[in-house]
């Protein structure tokens, strides 16, 4: 009897601490190394996207300025860090682009280079990915 | 004598096909429209998937408003035989598959050889692997045809001739699911008959009706071009004179680009026609040519 309360107690123990950790793990903002290290994602990213013919045909009467930091705030905001995002929403933004699954997917292509220029770990750019998933459908096939 | 103009007719034959094919990859843009890994491999029977197990994903890299052909090569290295399966899929708008494979068993011992052709079709019905909540689901066929059935009728098949199977398959990539690093998995429901693949034939003495068997993969995606996995493949166990076992496989992928894969596994796929624990290697490239 006594055995097996101990290893209740132990599993208990385990299971909190477990708890613990999921509770205190960091957020993705705080893996990216913060508003610094997205800055310097945002601005690889533009490079990526004005050395692509493809999609800066997307951007190329776009306002790069704004487009570096409405985007910045919003990587921020949605990875979890001390952000407001001011922006338009994603469908506001992408209205008119038409753009396709596979440009989107070749613009998902650039952000992982980005993330790679900017020494991002291939782990984190997957958290980061994940968090943008879902807003795919507010951006492609916008006429 | 009537062989011979009709071998020579060949490579204008071919030269028309490559022509039509260029014209056709000018039509439709090329498809690349996918992520890297995501377009998956090509199975063993010729359909888009993992190794020995198809998968709800279309064969290429073909998005939604793109085409896609690939040619695949596999072999399996066993103690008692060796299996070489070859052939091509093409993708249409990330919707519709349709595949071709070849399959030669050749018989270590005897020097025997059971050879059939694989016709497959495969439909996506709903979702996107990545994009949607939900798993991508399919559905497909595999229309199987022995080249020559006396070894099957010698162990017993009902069936010496065709078979075709019919499967749903439901595959899903969650990303930075496993300590930051992507995860897939994929679940498979199979009506057959087919004993071995088909190479045995279809159905026994046992059982000689459609029986609904369960498939699986999974994997971790290491990094943008290294995957590692498992995968799981129920089998019938139709005939009265040789057992079928479960087959059972773990890989490692090499996806260098949108052009090329190359798969290695190990093997344990149990008795075959009356050979004990046939384990081995299997090793598999698939090229997407547009």
């Amino acid at each position: 009897m006594v055995t097996i309360l101990k290893k209740f107690f132990l599993l208990i123990t385990l299971l909190l601490s477990a708890c613990m950790h999921v509770f205190h793990s960091e957020s993705v903002y705080e893996s990216l190394g913060g508003r610094h290290k997205i800055a310097e994602i945002v601005d690889k990213f533009i490079v990526e996207i004005e050395s692509d013919p493809v999609i800066f045909e997307y951007f190329k009467d776009s306002d790069v300025e704004r487009f570096r930091s409405k985007l910045t705030e919003h990587i921020c905001f949605h990875t979890g860090g001390p952000c407001e995002y001011t922006g338009d929403t994603m469908e506001r933004v992408h209205d008119g682009m038409n753009m396709t699954e596979a440009d989107f997917n070749r613009g998902v292509d650039l952000l992982i280079n980005a993330m790679y220029s900017a020494n991002i770990p291939h782990r984190i750019q997957n958290k980061v990915l994940a968090i943008f998933v879902p807003m795919r459908q507010q951006m492609i096939y916008r006429p | 004598m009537i062989t011979k103009p009709r071998i020579l007719l060949w490579p204008g034959v071919l030269k028309v096909i490559i022509m039509l094919c260029l014209w056709a990859a000018n039509l439709v843009i090329a498809g690349q429209g996918k992520l890297l890994e995501t377009a998956g491999l090509t199975q063993i029977e010729g359909s888009g998937g993992g190794g020995i197990v198809p998968w709800a994903t279309i064969s290429g890299y073909d998005s939604r408003d793109e085409t896609s052909l690939s040619a695949f090569n596999s072999l399996v290295f066993l103690d008692d035989y060796r299996l070489h399966s070859f052939g091509a899929s093409v993708g249409l708008f990330d919707r519709l598959e349709v595949s071709f494979a070849r399959q030669n068993l050749n018989l270590s011992a005897s020097g025997d050889q059971i050879q059939q052709n694989i016709y497959g079709a495969k439909i996506r019905l709903y979702g996107d692997l990545i994009y949607t909540l939900l798993p991508q689901i399919s559905i497909g066929m595999q229309h199987k045809r022995l080249e020559d059935g006396a070894i099957a009728s010698s162990v017993g098949a009902k069936n010496n001739n065709s078979g075709t199977d019919f499967y749903i398959a439901a595959t899903k990539v969650h990303l930075g699911a496993v300590g930051g690093y992507n995860l897939v998995w994929n679940l498979v429901g199979r009506a057959t008959k087919a004993n071995q693949l088909g190479l045995l034939g279809f159905g026994g003495g046992k059982n000689n009706d459609y029986q609904m068997v369960f498939e699986s993969s999974v994997g971790v995606l290491l990094s943008r071009h290294f995957a590692v996995g498992y995968e799981f493949r129920q089998k019938p166990n139709n005939l009265v004179g040789v057992k079928e076992d479960d087959w059972h496989d773990f890989f490692i992928t090499y996806i260098p680009n949108k052009r090329f894969n190359i798969t290695l596994a190990w093997t344990q796929l149990g008795d075959i026609a009356g050979a004990k624990n046939q384990n081995g290697f299997y090793l598999s490239a698939t090229g997407y040519l547009w």
